[in-house]
């Protein structure tokens, strides 16, 4: 396993360069970085060619990849653009743990803004992920037990339903029904955006009452995707010989239900929600947006559109570790609930 | 009531023995009628296209796109059943010919993904070596990013290059090339690695073997022998593609990167709606159920499309 999981690992260097090359020559051919200059007065044109030296834009676009890469502090950046380097760079480069500094949030560095952000999406994120996990199997199983009942087929529409809405559609429905609706009719209603109420300041239930529109946005189109699929798993396995052998030997129905037959059905669970919690953070992207939540998704968006090229692909690239690593951790943790699985 | 079941299904399989065997087309449209789902679905579809298309005969392009800015944030009446959005254009018109940009864009935007996907997934099955794992990691790195990411970052690398174009008489926003062609490109992987596995299989089987044998080159093996029997994956995989191609021109349009105005889409129409959500709720109501409608019956439309080319399959 050990010898397995290390060879995952050095598979996934060279695909996170090539995830990363893709990005960085979209990014840098997309966005100048002095076209806005983060709203800053319009440089003279000698400054910004100065400005465009030290920045490194006037060099070979691969050149650019490996100050971004490697850092720039090993060679000297000619600043005055009489060709003889003389200034010593001063970037360490990502795989130094440096993603450089901001171009848009002066004087501070892309990863220090991005790990400001991170824990207000991870507070979302992970009860999220909870709530999905624990209905859709709930309703699942539920709907599954009763295969081609009333309450069957109408869970099974109404996942179909919700499965189909586009996330932004399940916000503004929400928004309108429980802020908008709820304040008309003179009952409790819920705030519609930010992270908590700027006169009461940041205290747990005031980010609790934030956090509620939120969730059911993020939650509801993966509890009805997923559901159906817990429910298409339980029904294969309960059709399964070890289930008939777990009823012929007297078993209680509960265990032969709750033990033998969700154990099985949920492998192939395990696998599907590894695989998507990374995929969550896109999700987060539009919720984030429409309820102002200063998450990493918002921030995304935030600076995409400033063209704020370290922040941006200091994200991607956290996003894509995330998704490479929980690969490797969901074929590890299958391996690891199904002996039948040998990994070497 | 069980006993009259039981002598129809009796009398259907008596009808089934002496008819001709059915064709597999037949069989197909057979089982495909039979869910009731899919049925819904398509004639749902076929009321959306003839709503998006007949309601050009009402309503003039220039009138979708015209602006009246003292009749802005109108809420539905009888001159605009739909209400009027912030520059106090009519949103039912704009619903009509939005919605033909959006359905269009999303059977575009499969052509091109059906396109990339097949032409990536049957190079590597079928050449395998080098070829097959250059192509798969160059997959694996477009899979590992999320779309949406990947569908901002690439609607900003293409920008506003792309100049108005004419077509059919009609003047569209260049954007709306360039959002079919990064859906369609960053959408493609799924659909390579179906079709990569079909060939990987196929391909070991005798009549690819008697083909070979007796000298046909390898492209009309790929595209006369192996193609033919991986169409069923590739049609459902393409009719949902259609779903997720319209949900995601909605998404970036939505986020303001998409199509751009006066162009419309039932994308772009929700650009920034949430704005004015607690005094315009028509804004978002009406595109946005157009969306959904449409979205559900091409599920519902790709899930019979499954059922009934592979009967195998349990639902």
């Amino acid at each position: 396993m050990t010898r397995y999981i290390i060879r995952r690992l050095l598979q996934a260097i060279p695909l996170l360069f090539f995830i990363s090359m893709i990005l960085f020559v979209l990014m840098m051919e997309a966005e100048n970085p002095l076209a806005t200059m983060g709203g800053r007065r319009n440089p003279r044109p000698e400054e910004k060619a100065r400005l465009e030296r030290q920045l490194g834009l006037d060099k070979p676009l691969y050149v650019q990849y490996v100050y971004w890469l490697i850092g720039n502090d090993w060679t000297t950046i000619d600043v005055d653009g009489d060709g003889v380097g003389e200034t010593p760079g001063n970037r360490k480069g990502v795989l130094r743990g440096e993603f450089g500094n901001s171009l848009v949030v002066r004087g501070r560095s892309a990863g220090e803004i991005i790990m400001q952000r991170l824990p207000n999406t991870l507070i979302l994120m992970i009860p999220a992920e909870i709530i999905i996990i624990l209905f859709s199997l709930f309703v699942g199983i539920y709907s599954a037990l009763r295969q081609y009942t009333l309450q069957d087929n109408i869970i099974t529409a109404l996942s179909f339903i919700g499965y189909s809405l586009p996330i932004f559609f399940v916000a503004l429905v929400s928004l309108y029904i429980f802020a908008v609706k709820f304040k008309e009719w003179g009952l409790p209603y819920l705030p519609t955006v930010g992270m908590f109420d700027p006169k009461v300041g940041k205290t747990v239930p005031q980010v609790l009452l934030h956090m509620i529109l939120p969730l059911i946005t993020i939650t509801l189109v993966s509890v009805a995707g997923y559901s159906r699929y817990v429910r298409s798993q339980m029904l294969e396995t309960i059709s399964q010989d070890y289930i008939r052998t777990a009823r012929a030997k007297g078993l209680h129905e509960r265990a032969v239900l709750f033990v033998h037959t969700l154990k099985n059905a949920s492998l192939p669970l395990v696998t599907i929600i590894g695989l998507d919690i990374p995929l969550l953070l896109a999700g987060a992207l539009v919720t984030e947006t429409i309820f102002a939540w200063p998450g990493m998704g918002r921030l995304f968006y935030d600076h995409l559109g400033r063209g704020d090229v370290p922040v941006v692909m200091g994200i991607l690239m956290l996003v894509s570790v995330a998704v490479v690593l929980f690969q490797l951790i969901t074929d590890v943790t299958y391996a690891w609930l199904d002996p039948r699985i040998r990994y070497d | 009531m069980a006993i009259s079941e039981d002598s129809m299904a009796i009398a259907d399989l008596a009808q089934e023995q002496i008819a001709a065997p059915l064709t597999i087309r037949q069989l197909v449209w057979r089982r495909f009628r039979r869910h009731r789902m899919a049925m819904f679905g398509a004639i749902m579809l076929i009321l959306l296209v003839l709503y998006t298309l007949g309601g050009t005969l009402f309503f003039t392009e220039e009138y979708a796109n015209h602006t009246e800015l003292t009749r802005r944030l109108e809420p539905p009446s009888r001159e605009h059943p739909f209400g009027t959005d912030t520059v106090g254009r009519d949103i039912l018109a704009r619903t009509i010919y939005g919605g033909q940009i959006s359905l269009m864009i999303g059977l575009a935007a499969v052509i091109v993904e059906v396109f990339v996907g097949v032409l990536v997934g049957a190079l590597a099955g079928y050449y395998g070596g080098t070829l097959d794992s250059l192509l798969m990691r160059f997959t694996e790195a477009m899979f590992n990013i999320p779309q949406l990411f990947l569908l901002l970052v690439m609607a900003r690398f293409f920008g506003n290059k792309i100049p108005n174009i004419q077509f059919l008489g009609r003047q569209f926003s260049g954007s709306v090339i360039v959002i079919v062609a990064i859906i369609g490109l960053t959408s493609w992987m799924y659909l390579a690695r179906i079709v990569r596995a079909n060939f990987l299989s196929l391909k070991e089987r005798e009549f690819v073997l008697a083909a070979n044998t007796i000298g046909v080159r390898n492209i009309p093996i790929i595209l006369r022998h192996i193609l033919p029997n991986t169409m069923a994956p590739i049609l459902v995989a393409a009719t949902l593609g259609v779903a997720n191609a319209i949900l995601a021109e909605a998404y970036i349009s939505f986020l303001g990167l998409g199509v751009q105005p006066p162009t419309a889409t039932w994308g772009n129409m929700l650009e920034r709606a949430y704005d004015y959500i607690d005094t315009a709720w028509w804004l978002w109501f009406f595109p946005g159920i157009l969306i959904v409608l449409t979205v559900l019956s091409i599920n519902f439309l790709g899930d019979g499309l499954r059922d009934a080319l592979d009967p195998t399959t349990v639902t």
